[in-house]
């Protein structure tokens, strides 16, 4: 049997996906979509953005064999280790696939949103690289719990917009780079920061973190002469997640687990899961699971992990939930914590908060997976992020930034 | 009267028709329906409800502004409608202007036939292009009610061809690349907008959005259009107003210039 290749050339992953865009930006698409076509199989292109990849960012990254978190948890746990690469995160791979197809397409400007500012400051580091003006939209409450990442978006050159309407947080950012996009599509791509948005947006930025997944397999078939029993990652929009998955969904005895920001508990209804605590709509140009209220607007998410919290997820993911072929589970910000705790204190990796959700997620299921395959599983959780840009949420969290202060010397009467 | 009788009307008098759009339930429900009928008594000759949405990408800083203050009073997707029946039984026309999202969850043939029976007349959506609208298509057909698609100056003429084909009623559109808003100047991109789509449709009306904020405007593009779509401007006077009746006296003296504007296309 051979899996129908998806979207469909309308950009549908069965009934999600699509386009529900102002008319304005259809030819944009249109033009983007071309543009992709033709560079999807110029080795040319290709070749120029594998090279950024190995010799810029830092990629293949690693599949790290956990040994001392894998005996505590009782599985052996496979970390893909994209906190290694420049910029700290999976990211780097679409900000650069991205940034030179701008370039291909004449674009001299490029605008992103951002929620917490990684995609903000991955676009600002390939802007920089390129040689493209960048303009980042970020959301006024997001400036101020991050005045770290704008620092660093300004460093590299870019100039970053607070945004004041809505809720101030990244959907209005994304609604911002929108309204900026219609006004200003002849000089500017827009560079969208995860697999979702309109068609083609999912499938290019699937497409340009896939390698995650590629390069998982083949080292896993390399490490241990066999696929994965599972394979786990976080999902907010879900760039990561669709990124590691793509490769493995062929794979029918590969179990992929995508883990939702569960906030408080999603029976609270603060929380991120869009899929497990949400239902089908249509937000910033798809069609896909949004947090939305019976009237269809759309509700204001919560997670501790920035990066989670958004109120819609990729259309590929709305679309592999309801073929059953992974399955997604929220995870609350209790279990995430106590699993990035874990990490540090094992392994010395101090993850995202995104990414140790991934991990808590992985960590609960163990035994269940277990019982069902009667042996212990191998997992590769894809550690998407590094956790620098979290140290003060986590110490926050954890109560030890009164610590860390009362150490720092000099302020003394 | 339908969409089409009012246009037709206008052709007749050789002026354009004057659509002045105001967002449902701001600031509250009650003066929203005011609002709205004092613009059409002062010269609008139909009036464009806006359903307030929480994403609303295709809107200037005023609309958005107007449509947070309504949702954070409350206003629900029943409350539209009731406003609608109330504006429609006073005697506008009135067409809905609505992002997709609030329709899919409401159910989309149930708000077609709810629309239907508060008297309106026709929908217009800007983030819906016909290529995702087959569901809409047909349940606008089942109950009779105007499709009001966008075409942009960025539309090829296959787009317009094709938008133009799916609209009933007449076609929307925007001036310019940009978001909704009042600009100092008229768009130059307007009348070759409006030409082409008169090469798609000789006989589809076009109504010209974005931009236009007084009577100066309206009459430039009344010389070009056969429709005059003006939102943010009206929607100021009320946003500005220290007070209710002093929003209220703004509102009509704007619709009554806008009016004037399209009763003097500037030739």
């Amino acid at each position: 049997m051979t899996a129908p290749v998806l979207p469909d050339l309308s950009g549908h992953f069965g009934r999600y996906g699509g386009r529900f865009v102002p008319e304005a930006l259809v030819r944009a698409l249109d033009e983007l979509d071309a543009a992709y076509r033709s560079a999807k199989t110029d080795p040319e292109f290709q070749a120029e953005f594998q090279d950024l990849l190995l010799n810029y960012a830092g990629v293949p990254s690693l599949l790290y064999p956990a040994k001392r978190l894998s005996a505590k948890a009782g599985a052996e746990i496979l970390l893909k280790r994209e906190d290694l690469n420049h910029t700290g995160a999976h990211k780097v791979r679409n900000v650069l696939g991205q940034a030179l197809l701008a370039k291909r397409m004449g674009k001299p400007r490029v605008i992103a949103e951002t929620g917490a500012g990684q995609h903000g400051v991955a676009s600002a580091t390939a802007a920089a690289l390129l040689d493209l003006e960048c303009v980042v939209y970020m959301g006024e409450m997001d400036t101020q719990r991050q005045a770290l990442n704008v620092a660093r978006m300004r460093m590299l050159g870019a100039t970053v917009i607070p945004v004041t309407n809505g809720s101030r947080t990244l959907k209005d950012a994304l609604n911002e780079a929108l309204r900026d996009w219609v006004a200003s599509v002849d000089s500017t791509h827009y560079l969208l920061g995860t697999a979702a948005g309109p068609h083609p947006f999912p499938e290019i930025v699937r497409d340009f973190v896939g390698g995650i997944g590629v390069e998982a397999r083949a080292q896993c078939l390399d490490q241990i002469g066999r696929l994965p029993d599972v394979v786990a990652a976080c999902v907010g929009g879900g760039s990561n997640a669709i990124g590691i998955f793509h490769a493995f969904v062929p794979d029918e005895e590969v179990r992929l687990y995508g883990f939702e920001a569960g906030g408080d508990g999603v029976e609270t209804g603060r929380h991120a899961a869009s899929i497990t605590g949400g239902s089908s709509g249509v937000l910033h140009g798809a069609r896909t699971y949004v947090l939305q209220d019976d009237d269809g607007q759309t509700l204001e998410s919560h997670s501790i992990s920035a990066g989670l919290d958004y109120p819609g997820v990729g259309p590929e993911h709305a679309w592999l939930h309801d073929t059953g072929r992974a399955e997604y589970q929220p995870v609350t910000d209790a279990e995430a914590m106590a699993a990035f705790q874990l990490l540090c204190r094992t392994e010395g990796i101090i993850p995202a908060i995104e990414s140790a959700h991934a991990l808590a997620g992985a960590l609960r299921i163990i035994p269940e997976i277990t019982a069902e395959i009667g042996r212990k599983p191998t997992i590769v959780v894809n550690l998407s992020g590094r956790g620098d840009k979290d140290v003060h949420t986590a110490g926050a969290y954890f109560g030890i930034l009164d610590e860390v202060e009362t150490l720092v010397p000099g302020e003394q009467e | 009267m339908s969409i089409s009788e009012i246009f037709g009307k206008a052709r007749a008098e050789q002026r354009a028709v004057l659509v002045g759009c105001m967002p449902a339930g701001f600031p509250t429900v009650d003066d929203s329906i005011a609002s709205m009928i004092a613009m059409h008594r002062a010269g609008c000759d139909v009036i464009e409800v806006e359903l307030p949405y929480s994403d609303p990408v295709m809107d200037g800083p005023v609309i958005q502004k107007a449509s947070d203050i309504a949702l954070a009073a409350g206003v629900r997707t029943r409350d539209t409608l009731r406003i609608i029946e109330a504006v429609a039984s006073a005697g506008a026309p009135v067409v809905l202007m609505t992002y997709w999202n609030p329709i899919e969850k409401y159910g989309v043939n149930a708000f077609a036939r709810d629309l239907a029976a508060t008297g309106a007349t026709g929908m217009i959506t800007p983030d819906l292009i016909p290529d995702e609208a087959e569901e809409w298509i047909a349940a606008s057909e089942e109950h009779k009610i105007d499709r009001t698609f966008l075409v942009s100056p960025s539309s090829t003429d296959e787009r317009i061809a094709m938008t133009v084909a799916n609209c009933r009623g007449f076609v929307y559109a925007t001036a310019l690349m940009g978001v909704t808003g009042a600009r100092t100047a008229v768009s130059r991109q307007a009348p070759d907008l409006v030409d082409r789509v008169r090469h798609a449709d000789r006989d589809m009306p076009v109504g010209v959005g974005l931009g236009v904020g007084n009577g100066k405007q309206a009459a430039q593009v009344a010389a070009f259009a056969d429709g005059v779509i003006v939102g943010s401007a009206l929607i100021r006077c009320v946003l500005d107003a220290p007070d209710r009746e002093t929003g209220l006296s703004r509102l009509r003296a704007l619709s009554a210039e806008l009016a004037e504007g399209v009763r003097n296309p500037e030739k």
